[in-house]
């Protein structure tokens, strides 16, 4: 789950580490006040999930009480269109008025879980607000990395290994293991998947804080933190994913137009794979998972026909333990109570796949029985392009 | 002789009493997998389909010398039931469990280092010899006694591959799922080096997807050490990027773990690469001379 800087920030100031001093506002004459509250020097930066902000022309300096609220009138309800926002952009809801500090130099700190070795790692570099995959690429030995061991969490010392390859001293040092630190433990024990401070700031004063904060954390734990499960926001989220997320159905939005249903992640990726391969675009990502029951069957045709861009449904089961005859049921129910009027092509294999294909047959309905994945494939491309007159193109529109 | 699990495979099941650990149990044990016990706190003296229960792993395996362990317990208690397992002495364990905090996982992997134990999973259908044992929840009747080892990060895909190996004539030595999540207690190469030391499997299918690395040290691997075919297959090559494909392990993110650079290392390592999902079967089958 992602959250915004702000509810980042607050996760962060949690475990102790230092951020600025700042005040989330949603109203330009709140962002006036916060910022006369603040000393009148302030940043202004808009609460979306997407980086890139800046560029954006979502972080402003404003240099008075007066200046504040005129930047926060701009962001506010601004479409935000950034790298990672798509060409839709998002629109700005909230903005965070934070102090603007006197700086020195700026770091990047960040921790993820290294898959390879199965450890949470802390990086480090001195190219602070540069993206990390861009200092990857240019500066490969420029990225510091301390692995630790999850039970034990982050030593003292590794930190300040780190804080002396980046040439760190003195006071600022001690301030550095000290934000080191309470970065790891803040990742370990909220159970987050990537904390990232980017940049980190080095101010006049030697002081070392968190600039920008991301933090994404891991949806299996989140019932054992309800505080930033109540994080989420769904103004950020797809309305169809997060009406999919009620049903527990795995649903991912995407650009082309044949929808797709399937049982298990990985059949599903690879039936999105095999409809590019035959000249067609998937329209989504939907796992009805590997034990699919008829409700989840009919909730999850009726999420996936709700995109207006789909032009025909590719539904691909292989039944293991879930039963084609119960599958072929669930979808038969759901077609007549949706009244479906787009092309279905439907290959089930598996368990009871005869009785499966029966009583898709005997519905009555206009269902195209397919036997293999390649068959599928191609006759739920042929249809789309039957219906839009010979092309398969995907809609441009979004 | 095939890999991990076989006929000396003695079954310990963790969350016997519940639902799908008893639809599982009855299942594996109609195939003729040695079930010998049952493990959930507080049910401990009661029997499930005339298997006894027991309180605590260590009992069950003090009075049944059960070796491997299958695990079907919710995912904030599943952690806690693998370590227990890892404790008793269990040298395989099968986890079937989605959903455990990848948090969970890497304090488990820590401790299981420190072990000599095997974890298959978690987030995986399991391990099947075909005719000898199965420890999962796969569809049994697809497979078929044969020479070709294969490992996935999938469930269905997987079924999918084994069902098209089986209808063209080509027989499984062992299908080990190794799971979706970020954190696998065995990995590709653990598997392609068991496989390449098992004198009766004679070629691998191994089917990844996006997220991570395991392809990529896969393919080094197969470059330096493997004697065999292998047979690949990458899904989620439509796949957007920072996006999880229902699979927690299955993301690319920071524009890394893509189907492409995949299949890039598998090409270089002179992996046979089927290039549909649809082509997993016969491209094994042509790879063997078969087809």
């Amino acid at each position: 789950m992602k959250v915004h800087e702000y509810q980042a920030k607050e996760v962060l100031a949690h475990y102790g580490v230092a951020i600025p001093r700042s005040r989330l506002v949603t109203r330009p004459e709140e962002a006036r006040a916060a910022a006369s509250d603040l000393g009148g020097r302030v940043v202004v930066k808009a609460q979306v999930h997407a980086g890139g902000r800046g560029k954006a022309g979502g972080v402003k300096l404003a240099t008075s009480a007066e200046e504040a609220f005129v930047v926060a009138r701009q962001i506010l309800g601004m479409r935000l269109v950034s790298k990672q926002t798509g060409p839709e952009g998002k629109i700005v809801h909230k903005v965070l008025v934070e102090e603007a500090l006197e700086i020195a130099h700026e770091l990047y700190l960040g921790v993820v879980l290294d898959r390879s070795v199965g450890l949470p790692v802390m990086m480090a570099s001195r190219f602070g607000g540069m993206e990390i995959e861009e200092v990857a690429a240019e500066h490969p030995d420029a990225i510091l990395k301390e692995h630790f061991d999850p039970c034990q969490g982050l030593h003292a010392y590794q930190a300040r290994k780190l804080g002396f390859a980046l040439d760190l001293s003195g006071d600022t040092l001690k301030k550095f293991v000290k934000f080191v630190t309470a970065l790891a433990r803040a990742y370990n024990e909220s159970d987050a998947t990537l904390a990232e401070i980017n940049p980190l700031l080095v101010t006049a004063d030697g002081d070392v804080v968190a600039l920008d904060a991301k933090m994404n954390f891991d949806d299996s734990a989140l019932v054992r933190h309800p505080e930033i499960a109540a994080m989420r926001d769904l103004d950020e989220e797809d309305p169809l994913e997060v009406e999919a997320s009620k049903f527990d159905l795995n649903y991912i939005k995407l650009d082309g137009n044949i929808g797709c249903m399937v049982n298990g992640a990985g059949l599903a990726m690879a039936t999105m794979d095999i409809i590019k391969h035959h000249g067609g675009a998937p329209a989504n990502f939907l796992d009805v998972g590997g034990g699919a029951s008829q409700e989840r069957v009919e909730n999850a045709f009726r999420i996936l026909l709700s995109d207006p861009g789909v032009r025909a449904v590719l539904i691909n089961i292989f039944g293991g333990i879930v039963r084609c005859d119960m599958i072929a049921a669930g979808v038969v129910a759901a077609a007549t109570s949706l009244k479906v009027n787009v092309p279905i092509v439907v290959r089930l294999q598996g368990t009871n796949v005869d009785e499966g294909k029966r009583i898709l047959a005997e519905s009555g309905l206009a269902l195209q029985p397919a036997d293999t994945m390649a068959d599928a494939a191609a006759a739920v491309v042929a249809a789309v392009k039957s219906a839009a007159g010979g092309t398969a193109a995907p809609r441009k529109e979004r | 002789m095939a890999i991990w699990a076989d006929r000396s495979t003695r079954v310990v099941v963790q969350g016997l009493t519940g639902k799908e650990g008893q639809f599982h149990a009855a299942k594996c044990r109609e195939y003729g997998t040695k079930i010998v016990a049952g493990m959930t706190p507080g049910k401990g003296g009661t029997l499930v389909d005339g298997v006894p229960v027991f309180d605590t792993v260590a009992d069950a395996r003090e009075k049944t010398d059960c070796n491997a362990a299958l695990i079907f317990v919710p995912p904030l208690a599943a952690a806690d039931a693998i370590l227990e397992s890892a404790a008793a002495g269990v040298e395989l364990i099968v986890c079937i469990t989605e959903g455990i905090p990848a948090h969970d996982e890497a304090v488990v992997m820590q401790t299981l280092a420190r072990t000599r134990c095997r974890l298959i999973g978690p987030n995986c259908p399991g391990i099947i010899s075909p005719g000898k044992a199965k420890l999962g929840i796969m569809p049994a009747q697809i497979h078929k006694e044969g020479s070709v080892g294969v490992v996935s990060r999938s469930g269905t895909l997987t079924y999918e591959a084994v069902d098209q190996l089986t209808k063209l004539g080509v027989g499984q030595s062992t299908c080990v799922g190794i799971g979706g999540d970020p954190v696998p207690g065995t990995n590709f190469v653990d598997v392609l080096e068991a496989f390449n030391g098992d004198p009766e499997t004679e070629a691998v299918v191994m089917i990844g997807e996006i997220g991570g690395t395991s392809e990529e040290e896969a393919a080094a691997f197969v470059k330096k050490r493997m004697r065999k075919p292998v047979v690949a297959f990458i899904a989620g090559q439509t796949a957007p990027p920072g996006r999880r494909m229902g699979h927690a392990g299955a993301i690319i993110s920071g524009g890394k773990g893509t189907a492409k650079e995949k299949i890039e290392a598998l090409l270089a390592a002179g992996i046979h690469v089927a290039a549909t999902p649809a082509e997993i079967g016969i491209t094994m089958a042509r790879a063997l001379g078969r087809a």
